[in-house]
């Protein structure tokens, strides 16, 4: 398989009439979206509003967040399976990015988990989606809507957006072009034979209820652990679909753009050996925790693995997946490293985990999520502050009077994620 | 400018009235610095002054330990003080056992920094050193003028609110406590780099050490239902509807004791779940699913547990520390043993 990913860096958006891109700057044709948004019963308004980088702005309860793309050619379409596009295999041929671009979906608050995105000031700094020039769908749903039918309502709008906005990329010259191309696993070993085959095991949120991941259209609660190429990631293989804490939620975005496959590619061939990814589920049931990372454990070993990345979404229940796979990985002499977050509490004194396993002896740790600061009042806010005091890492008081909030970091999107795209730590003191 | 005001806390031994014979001696305060306050004045400058030091025999706070407090804090309080600071011990137990809470009493009641100083094998170090800073010092009082300047850098940072660095950068005991940072390299990076170095089997350093969570041992098994009072406790957060107790719908800090005496079943507009961890719309459908009065209340009638508990305890378990689950337990389990329960009913979502 082999990917050419064609990034056309984006300098400016602005709402027009057209949906396009000139010199760097991507026009979004407003009326366009609105209709397409529309189109589903289920969301009775919808407005497109901008947050750039630096911004006095506040969009709060997000999401989703997901980066537009295009596949140029190769057989099938950015975020197969789902919205009305065919399931077909993707990962091959050529796909452009509008670099430098998200598409965010903002709305009445569905669970509890979904967090807020500052553009600037000191929440700013542990979201990475205050550095990325923001195309806001404001949803409101019709009235009495149930909540599993409003969340899978706004995925599919926020997919059919970036989907629309992606396909004004198609025939732009990119400013950048990667290639990614994977030999198979034979050819891949043959290839490094000297250098450590390392693997990625990216464990997938499906505790399912507002918990849940879709793999090429399928709820990830369904799948047994498989493998799949680093280019089906880029292609939009896998989409969000939860309402994990705000904090270590991966948002389409992260899929589209995982921070461990760039850095595993940016080594592969000088220094280890990227075999591929092997996906598998975080389900709540005991015999599916045991059969998904059996899964893992044979995988791992089938594909003759020296050492692989676990990575997690969510925390609790998931910590015992992660030392699952871990353990078991490990006991087929293959070497493992965790990516994690931390709970211990507010005065970081508690266990930062919730299981724990002998074998877990090297973990990077993508800060502690308990953290309270002050986020600063915004000019603007995006969406609603209504919800803020039961949002995930928010509590009685979190709202001040003067529109700062006083929060836990649990509920900036993406501040401590899994993926380990930030460079927020903890350590001990 | 003003001079910051420093309590220094000694024992008997180091204040210079006598030795073991003498570890019986009650509190008493001295104007100024004594003993080893000396060092410390000195390592102040002209930034801080010891007005006071308040002194105790070891013995005499280990066998009187609630009423000694008592006195040594008033002592404290009527200084004013800015800053306090206790010992240091070096390897001495009882010494550094007084120390730690005697600082840890100033600190919770007077709200000012305070700082001590022992030696890693002192057993004060573990049962104190996340309450305050414990500077890292040698086994013995020989070791006096190379610690007391740490104690008073230290403790001028703390009143000045600088940042306090790691425990290798400032020598004191590394607390346990999760700080956040930000490194120089994304986590993606430095977990590939970690990766490599095992796989290679160089050396690395985990970011996180696991935890030991400990065993709690389970009770034997009831023999006779028939004769016990069950009570509900659940981590699912039902609370009544208007959450009078404002518990968190995550990472609590509370929990609640509600009434249900009055029902035979958990009435929908009376009760609702604020917890965040988890899809409530079934819950929210029927809140027995989480609280199963329902199912309990037939139990009872049937003869086959002894009776319900008149409450039931609640709390959201989802982001909530182990610290603050350890201590919501340790608080109702002691209610819950006084009022005749016999048996919980534990629920989790």
């Amino acid at each position: 398989m082999r990917l050419e990913l064609g990034k056309i860096n984006i300098k400016d958006v602005v709402l027009g009439s057209e949906m396009k891109v000139s010199s760097g700057v991507l026009t979004v044709d407003v009326n366009q979206l609105e209709a397409l948004v529309l189109e589903d019963d289920r969301i009775q308004k919808v407005t497109i509003e901008l947050a750039k980088p630096g911004d006095s702005i506040r969009i709060t309860p997000v999401k989703d967040v997901i980066e537009p793309r295009v596949k140029v050619n190769g057989s099938g379409t950015i975020f197969p399976g789902v919205i009305d596009n065919k399931v077909a295999q993707v990962g091959d041929g050529r796909t452009h990015v509008l670099s430098g671009t998200s598409v965010i979906t903002v709305g009445k608050i569905m669970g509890f988990q979904e967090g807020i995105v500052d553009m600037s000031g000191i929440g700013a700094d542990y979201t990475p989606f205050s550095k990325t020039l923001n195309i806001c769908v404001v949803l409101e749903p019709v009235e009495g809507i149930e909540p599993h039918a409003y969340e899978t309502a706004a995925r599919e709008a926020g997919l059919k957006v970036a989907n629309a906005i992606g396909e004004a990329g198609k025939t732009v010259v990119p400013d950048t072009i990667e290639v990614f191309e994977h030999l198979g696993l034979v050819g891949q070993a043959m290839a490094y034979p000297e250098l450590p085959k390392i693997g990625y095991v990216c464990m997938l949120q499906s505790q399912g209820l507002l918990h849940d991941t879709y793999v090429y259209g399928v709820d990830a609660k369904n799948i047994i652990p498989t493998i799949m190429a680093p280019t089906e990631f880029m292609d939009g293989a896998v989409i969000s679909g939860n309402c994990v804490a705000s904090c270590d939620k991966i948002p389409t975005y992260l899929h589209q753009n995982d921070p461990i496959i760039e850095d595993l590619l940016a080594k592969h061939g000088k220094e280890l050996n990227f075999m591929g990814v092997i996906i598998t589920n975080e389900n709540v049931f005991l015999a599916d925790k045991e059969r998904s990372s059996d899964g893992v454990a044979k995988l791992a070993k089938m594909m003759n693995l020296d050492g692989v990345l676990i990575s997690e979404e969510g925390y609790g229940n998931p910590d015992t997946d992660l030392m699952m796979n871990c353990k078991k990985v490990e006991r087929n002499g293959i070497k493992t490293v965790l990516i994690t977050d931390e709970f211990p509490g507010r005065d970081g004194k508690s266990e930062s985990l919730a299981d724990a396993v002998k074998e877990a002896d090297a973990l990077v740790s993508c800060g502690q999520g308990n953290l309270v600061i002050t986020m600063p009042p915004m000019d603007k806010v995006i969406g609603t502050l209504e919800d803020i005091e039961t949002m995930i890492g928010g509590y009685d008081g979190s709202m001040k009077e003067d529109g700062s909030i006083e929060a836990e970091i649990q509920i900036i999107i993406s501040a401590t994620s899994a993926f380990g795209c930030n460079k927020l730590s903890a350590r001990m003191y | 400018m003003k001079k910051f005001r420093v309590v220094h806390y000694i024992n008997n031994f180091f204040a210079g009235i006598g030795g073991e014979e003498k570890a019986d001696i009650p509190p008493e305060m001295r104007v100024g610095a004594h003993g080893p306050g000396l060092a410390l004045q000195q390592a102040f400058g002209e930034e801080a002054e010891v007005v006071a030091t308040v002194i105790c025999g070891d013995s005499y706070y280990g066998e009187n330990m609630e009423s000694a407090e008592e006195e040594l804090l008033e002592m404290i309080k009527e200084q004013s003080p800015d800053l306090f600071i206790a010992g240091p011990a070096f390897n001495a137990g009882r010494y550094g056992v007084a120390c730690g809470a005697i600082a840890k009493a100033v600190q919770e009641s007077l709200d000012i920094p305070v700082v001590s100083g022992m030696y890693e094998e002192n057993p004060g170090v573990d049962m104190f050193k996340k309450e305050f800073h414990i500077i890292k010092t040698g086994n013995s009082a020989a070791d006096m003028r190379h610690s007391m300047p740490k104690l008073a850098t230290l403790g001028m940072k703390l009143l000045k609110g600088d940042l306090i660095g790691s425990p290798s950068e400032e020598q004191y005991h590394t607390r346990g406590i999760r700080i956040n940072y930000f490194n120089d390299k994304r986590g993606s990076l430095r977990a590939v780099e970690m990766l490599l170095k095992k796989v290679k089997g160089q050396t690395y350093e985990t970011e996180y050490p696991m935890p030991d969570f400990g065993q709690v041992a389970p009770n034997p098994a009831i023999k006779d239902f028939t004769q016990v009072k069950v009570a509900i406790v659940t981590s699912g957060g039902v609370v009544p509807t208007d959450n009078p107790d404002r518990i968190e719908s995550s990472s609590a800090t509370k929990y609640g004791i509600y009434d249900i005496s009055a029902y035979e079943a958990m009435p929908s507009d009376v009760f609702t779940t604020i917890h965040g961890g988890y899809d409530r719309t079934y819950a929210l459908e029927d809140i027995n699913r989480v609280v199963p009065l329902d199912v309990m209340r037939e139990l009872e009638k049937e003869g086959r547990i002894g009776s319900l508990e008149k409450y039931f305890v609640t709390t959201t378990g989802t982001g909530t520390s182990v610290g603050n689950a350890r201590r919501f337990g340790q608080e109702f389990s002691q209610k819950l043993m006084e009022d005749g329960v016999g048996a919980v009913i534990l629920t989790s979502t």
